[in-house]
């Protein structure tokens, strides 16, 4: 067994060493941490990590799914199964609860995906929560890549560039006042590709959605979305029978599939090198509503 | 060679950093479609004839509408030779800190200066504040380089300028180059010019793809803060206690004879752990769980370092600090010092000197430092670290310094004397 391990630290080795350092901070300075999961790969990395930094001992946080209710059925089986294996204690936050009751009104493009952030601050509030897992990678997007490893929220959640703290060697400073939390991005300097490589390394289970699939979608604004309780095709748009794959697992009214043929880890990883486009501006219409719709929504405390 | 390169870039407004960066990104063909895309349908809303490259980094609405940078961006791109992690940090004077941000962890910093200015006030700081770091290699971009229609007796004077103040600031000679650019044209960044044929070093990316990447230094004595304990306490791991952190100095291995600090109790390394198995040697910077031979009480703060060579314990510290907040420092200030995985409270019982970042001179017993001064100063704690000098150690002997009242980050700490100019204590 001793023999196998490298001595060295390859270029994975040290993301992932990162990564656990990261964990263990937050652990040891904060008395209520909880990672957000949504069963997407990003979460699912974050949660194989933290099983890492704990082992042998169970991992010291629960989770936190903000539902949208527009979920992909094969996502949340995954999800359960998954908080099962591990044997941990899963909160759930619905946003149809907070529409129902009225704190929240339906948009009227029915997408979901800006009405987590209230759900999201509701709950870290109620859970009196101190430190909050993203998954969040500067490589997603611009205003992201501003974005600290500890990045300090106000009573409000929000997120104010101007004033993010200088954040200097391994050095973590996770202080703040009562009402006030820390967004954790333990990914931050990971890349998509960092992502799938490390989940080939160790053989980590995704959502089978992630693998290219035969599923009934229609096109709007460039993008493969498919029917489901979010809604279907409007008039002059057709549902058509495609092998698609996701990118990305978010809102399933703005998440689009992108056409391919990569059904293994190895064929993925080869689709994602090769790319010319972004992850999130092939996959998500929610980043297309401004130029700055990714700024916007963390001011507003979204992850 | 290491396949990864952490860079920063600094400068001062204006030189053309976010357009540099842009260029680097855009002629290795890591921007993709849909970035290109974004920036060529906001380059046309402001009326420009071609793409503005610095908008692939200007992230910030504010950035992109005072055409400034304010807070470090982070670049992640691949040639085939190296991959690179690279920090575009602000030029603004009232953005220093930002720079320290993305400094703090570089092997290598590109400082842009315009061709047409040469040497200014702000390329003095970043340099000074990137010796104090102990950032090891040092590039100087001569960028625009074209509106000084590529006269290689201006970039002569401005790169032996700069070589001489590096030099004061304790760079070797080797450890620093100079190449004329133009980020708008893109001369020399990835493609060589034909408008400098008097220049015959590598190109930017050349140099990036090639310089030596100091290793970690693996015979330096090993330092690992304790993060966390573990103990399952389930039936099959029921007598398990671990100690979880990353090396941050030296290596380890099982057998080796170590020190907890600040308690001084020797014990021996009986296992390198990890979940996918024992280590027969943990390198700087590997995130493992160190079990010991004795039942000794450690907490998380604690030091666990080569007993042959263990850093010092004391409460007294001599320090150099690169203040970074707003407001300043005086004799007597309550602070906390973080160290390590320890947070303890100090006393700066007095300020010793000021360094003149532009004069390279210090002036003794200054009455305050403020933002971005860089000075020396006496700590005393409220209990005993174990620390190291920064310059044979790095790690340990970095901490932060922060205000107990509201958590703010007030300064970057490194024990001792980091700069050839400062006075020895």
């Amino acid at each position: 067994m001793t023999a196998t391990i490298p001595t060295a630290l390859d270029s994975l080795g040290r993301l992932e060493s990162e990564g656990i350092h990261i964990m263990r901070e937050v652990a040891g300075e904060f008395d209520r941490p909880v990672i957000l999961f949504s069963g997407g790969k990003d979460s699912t990395l974050l949660l194989h990590l933290a099983v890492k930094a704990f082992w042998p001992a169970p991992v010291p946080f629960p989770l936190l799914h903000v539902d949208t209710g527009h979920n992909f059925d094969e996502v949340i089986e995954f999800r359960d199964r998954v908080v099962e294996r591990y044997g941990l204690r899963l909160v759930v936050a619905k946003v149809q609860d907070w529409i129902d009751d009225g704190r929240l009104t339906e948009r009227p493009d029915g997408t979901r995906n800006p009405l987590q952030t209230v759900p999201l601050l509701d709950t870290i509030t109620a859970n009196r929560f101190d430190a909050v897992f993203g998954g969040g990678r500067r490589d997603e997007e611009r205003a992201r890549a501003k974005e600290r490893i500890f990045s300090l929220r106000n009573a409000f959640g929000q997120w104010e560039p101007r004033r993010q703290r200088p954040e200097l060697w391994n050095l973590y400073n996770g202080r703040h006042r009562p009402g006030e939390h820390v967004r954790v991005f333990p990914l931050s300097n990971w890349t998509e590709l960092d992502v799938w490589r490390y989940i080939a390394r160790e053989g980590i289970e995704l959502p089978s959605i992630y693998y290219a699939h035969e599923r009934e979608v229609y096109l709007r604004d460039g993008m493969w979305l498919a029917e489901g309780p979010w809604g279907g095709p409007r008039d002059g748009e057709t549902l058509v029978r495609k092998t698609v794959r996701y990118r990305t697992v978010g809102d399933g009214s703005c998440t689009g599939a992108v056409e391919s043929t990569a059904t293994t880890l190895d064929e993925v990883i080869a689709e994602v090198g090769a790319s010319r486009l972004t992850e999130r501006g092939a996959t998500r219409a929610d980043d297309r509503l401004s130029e700055a719709a990714m700024e916007d929504r963390k001011r507003e405390g979204y992850f | 060679m290491s396949d990864l390169l952490r860079l920063a870039t600094a400068g001062s407004v204006d030189d053309g950093k976010s357009t540099l960066v842009g260029r680097l990104l855009y002629d290795t063909k890591s921007v993709l479609a849909d970035q290109l895309d974004a920036v060529h349908r906001a380059s046309v809303d402001k009326g420009l004839s071609t793409p503005d490259l610095s908008l692939l980094v200007d992230g910030l609405r504010s950035e992109r509408e005072q055409g400034i940078t304010i807070d470090v961006a982070y670049r992640y791109f691949a040639t085939d030779k190296r991959t690179f992690v690279l920090a575009d940090t602000p030029g603004h004077v009232q953005y220093t800190r930002n720079t320290v941000t993305g400094a703090s962890t570089a092997e290598l910093a590109v400082l842009l200066v315009d061709a047409r200015k040469g040497v200014v006030e702000q390329t003095k700081r970043h340099a000074a504040v990137l010796a104090l770091l102990g950032v090891p290699r040092l590039v100087l971009a001569v960028n625009k380089i074209d509106l000084v229609s590529y006269d290689e007796g201006t970039f002569e004077v401005i790169a032996k300028e700069f070589a001489n103040h590096a030099t004061t600031l304790g760079y070797p000679l080797g450890a620093v180059l100079a190449i004329p650019v133009s980020a708008l044209v893109g001369d020399n960044v990835v493609e060589r010019s034909a408008n400098t044929p008097w220049y015959v070093g590598p190109t930017l990316l050349e140099h990036l793809e090639t310089v030596p990447v100091e290793p970690d230094p693996h015979e330096a004595p090993f330092r690992f803060p304790v993060q966390y304990v573990i103990r399952p306490r389930t039936a099959e791991h029921l007598d398990y206690r671990g100690y979880a952190g990353q090396v941050n100095a030296g290596t380890v291995r099982p057998g080796d004879e170590v020190v907890v600090l600040p308690a001084g109790v020797r014990t021996t390394v009986t296992r390198v752990d990890t979940p996918d198995g024992e280590l027969s040697e943990a390198v700087a910077g590997r995130s493992v769980t160190l079990l010991l031979a004795d039942d000794i009480d450690i907490s998380r703060g604690d030091v666990i370092a080569s007993a042959a060579a263990p850093p010092e314990l004391t409460d007294e510290l001599s320090a150099t600090l690169a203040w970074l907040a707003d407001k300043p420092l005086r004799a007597g200030a309550r602070v906390l010092v973080k160290s390590g995985a320890r947070t303890v409270q100090a006393v700066v019982t007095e300020l010793r000197t000021r360094f003149d970042e532009q004069k390279l001179a210090t002036h003794d017993s200054p009455e305050s430092l403020t933002l971005n001064e860089i000075g020396q100063v006496s700590l005393r704690m409220a209990e005993p670290l174990p620390v190291d000098r920064y310059t044979s150690h790095g790690r340990t002997g970095a901490f932060l310094v922060i205000d107990p009242a509201d958590g703010t980050t007030l300064a970057a700490g490194l024990v001792g004397a980091p700069l050839p100019l400062l006075d020895k204590d």
